[in-house]
């Protein structure tokens, strides 16, 4: 007997979608954080690309006559301790700012998921060394690894921008073991190894897309975390050097003067924010929109 | 297709398997043995922990790598244990298929169905995308998914339970395996759909000619859908035989207590359910005679001391107890009366 099952196997009807076609768009512009994270993120992608083209002053000229003025006609939102203008420094900053969070994370995802689905995949002493090792990177903090490769290699952005990646990997090392260990407990896994797949073919196939949306969300923090830290080893003279701008520099730089013109911390902590905040609503969107469980429902 | 019609497919000698676990090792499976043409069927029965799905994973290779495994697991002759993991993988999926417990869990819910039944197909034969896809269509239809054609792309999440067992049916037989190991297919369902999947399975085993191991605790289902059947209990197979033989005749007491614990339709309202007295033996500690000694009724001094040898009471129907003619004095089965 293999009659088709009328009712009592209730069909839902099924368009039929393919993951990222056409549909995509339709649901992405109707779903609201991921519109929201995206507009904020957009901001300052194109405050980036603006400075390249075009900055109300020069970020780089130092007028200490008109130093720390208020908003005005000239300069929107006033200028710093050296009279540089605040707009075109935080216009300039997007751009070093995109640079180390997007370069640092990368080479924590790349490093950190590769490692981590290793260990999920392999197990017993492979797991042991990539954790144990991960476990002793994580006990460096990014300072202290900041501080040693500026001795070997000089400080600067490059610098700078290696330690937090670094920094980065036993994070998504872990994140990801984690998170695949337990996708490969799944009975679908167990399907997928009894119908004859590899190991490496679950792990590209099975488990990656399974644990995309977990990736998404915690790069969007570290992406966070890595723009902090930037701003922390500026601080410390070991990131952006100077005159180069860059929103970490400018939090440093007022942070003396903070009961003489405490806006001047606040422009450049508004522009933290709104990178950070566009970035986790874009990634909490990106994981919705990627789910095909989920998508349904919007 | 190879070797003649009278040699075993399937031949498991002595099989034996400890698992590492957390309490220590435990001999998960103990000296299973049995033997398969192809397309006979078998039905393994017994209660959760009797080491069932462990003999199935071992057949698969599917176990872990701690695993201790012992015996023999031949396929057309060829050595399984100790297979390495690549060898097995050309086999799995081509020539042994499995079909899981739970539907719900046994697709990925990141993929369309068309493309996890088309899957094995792309891996163990030289098919083009478009030909998989046209062959998993066809799978679907014949497992009885309505509109297949059309929804070959859904997800998994779209389908009722019923019909992803069905799907995952087409994913175990696209490369028309010679045999099929069916771990409890219908425990998840509800029984109105038991019933059509298991006619399923027995139309698509008969129609390929495979030879399917049907793993159930559920007498009913074995009754109704294999040839011969292996009643296990703490890791070893206590009673085997034709499935008429072993219902008409019970040769064990542990088969006569799983038969007299079963609900029955007409029984009359407030009769309580039989039960056998005692728990599962602990894997990791169990006795050194007759796994079922402990809670047997007519156990003798005898029965602790060494684990009973396989006793032949006819016709290919062995039973692992000292003590069958007591047991098999009086009548008890069902099949026949």
């Amino acid at each position: 007997m293999s009659t088709p099952l009328s009712v009592s196997d209730e069909m839902r009807a099924a368009p039929e979608r393919p993951l990222l076609a056409n549909g995509f768009w339709r649901r992405a512009r109707r779903h609201r954080s991921f519109v929201a994270g995206g507009t904020l993120s957009l901001l300052v992608l194109g405050a980036a690309l603006l400075s390249l083209v075009w900055t109300p002053w020069s970020a780089y000229e130092i007028d200490v006559a008109s130093k720390l003025r208020p908003p005005s006609a000239a300069h929107w939102l006033g200028t710093d301790v050296f009279g540089r203008d605040i707009v075109s420094l935080l216009l300039v900053g997007a751009r070093s700012t995109i640079m180390v969070g997007v370069i640092a994370v990368g080479i924590g995802l790349t490093f950190g998921v590769c490692l981590g689905l290793i260990a999920a995949a392999r197990k017993g002493w492979t797991e042991e060394i990539i954790m144990r090792m991960s476990d002793f990177t994580f006990a460096f903090p990014a300072v202290l690894s900041a501080i040693m490769l500026a001795a070997v290699a000089g400080p600067g952005m490059v610098t700078s921008i290696t330690a937090i990646g670094i920094f980065q990997i036993p994070t998504l090392v872990r994140v990801t073991r984690g998170s695949a260990n337990a996708i490969w407990a799944r009975e679908f896994v167990l399907a997928a190894r009894a119908s004859g797949k590899g190991s490496f073919r679950i792990t590209i196939e099975h488990v990656l897309p399974n644990i995309l949306s977990a990736l998404i969300v915690q790069a969007t923090i570290q992406f966070a975390l890595a723009i902090l830290a930037e701003a922390a080893l500026s601080y410390l003279g070991l990131g952006t050097q100077p005159p180069q701008p860059s929103w970490g520099r400018m939090l440093n730089d007022a942070q003396t003067l903070l009961f003489q013109s405490p806006m001047l911390a606040v422009y450049p902590g508004a522009a933290i924010a709104i990178a950070v905040l566009g970035l986790n609503l874009l990634g909490d969107g990106l994981r919705d929109l990627l789910d095909p469980r989920l998508a349904r429902e919007r | 297709m190879s070797g003649s019609t009278n040699a075993p497919l399937i031949e498991v000698r002595d099989l034996g398997v400890q698992l590492n676990t957390s309490r220590g090792p435990a001999q998960a499976v103990r000296g299973v043995s049995f033997a398969l043409k192809r397309g006979e069927t078998l039905g393994l029965v017994g209660e959760s922990g009797c080491g069932k799905s462990v003999t199935a994973l071992a057949l698969m290779g599917l176990l872990p790598d701690s695993a201790v495994i012992s015996g023999s697991i031949r396929l057309d002759g060829r050595e399984l244990v100790g297979l390495s993991d690549a060898n097995y993988c050309k086999l799995r999926g081509n020539r042994i298929g499995m079909i899981f417990q739970e539907p719900m869990t046994a697709l990925n819910p990141m993929h369309t169905i068309g493309r996890q039944v088309a899957e094995p197909l792309r891996r163990h034969t030289n098919c083009s995308a478009a030909q998989a896809r046209k062959e998993a269509i066809a799978l679907l239809d014949r497992v009885g998914l309505p509109d297949a054609g059309k929804r070959v792309d859904a997800y998994p999440h779209q389908f009722s339970g019923g019909q992803r067992q069905r799907v995952t049916i087409a994913m175990a037989l696209a490369c028309q395996p010679d045999v099929l190991i069916a771990d409890e297919p219908t425990t998840a369902l509800d029984v109105t759909i038991q019933g059509q999947i298991l006619d399923l399975i027995a139309d698509l085993v008969a129609e390929r000619g495979m030879s399917m191991i049907l793993i159930s605790h559920d007498l009913g289902v074995i009754a109704e859908s294999v040839q011969r059947m292996a009643v296990m209990y703490g890791g070893t197979v206590v009673e085997s035989g034709a499935t008429d033989a072993v219902f008409r005749r019970m040769g064990h007491p542990y088969t006569q207590g799983l038969f007299r614990a079963r609900p029955r339709l007409g029984a009359r309202k407030g009769t309580r359910l039989m039960t056998i007295a005692g728990t599962v033996p602990e894997l990791a500690d169990l006795p050194s005679g007759c796994t079922f000694a402990d809670r047997c009724a007519i156990v003798e001094d005898r029965c602790r001391v060494a684990l009973p040898v396989e006793v032949d009471v006819g016709a290919g129907h062995g039973v692992r107890c000292l003590r069958t003619d007591v047991v098999m004095a009086e009548p008890a089965g069902v099949l026949g009366s």
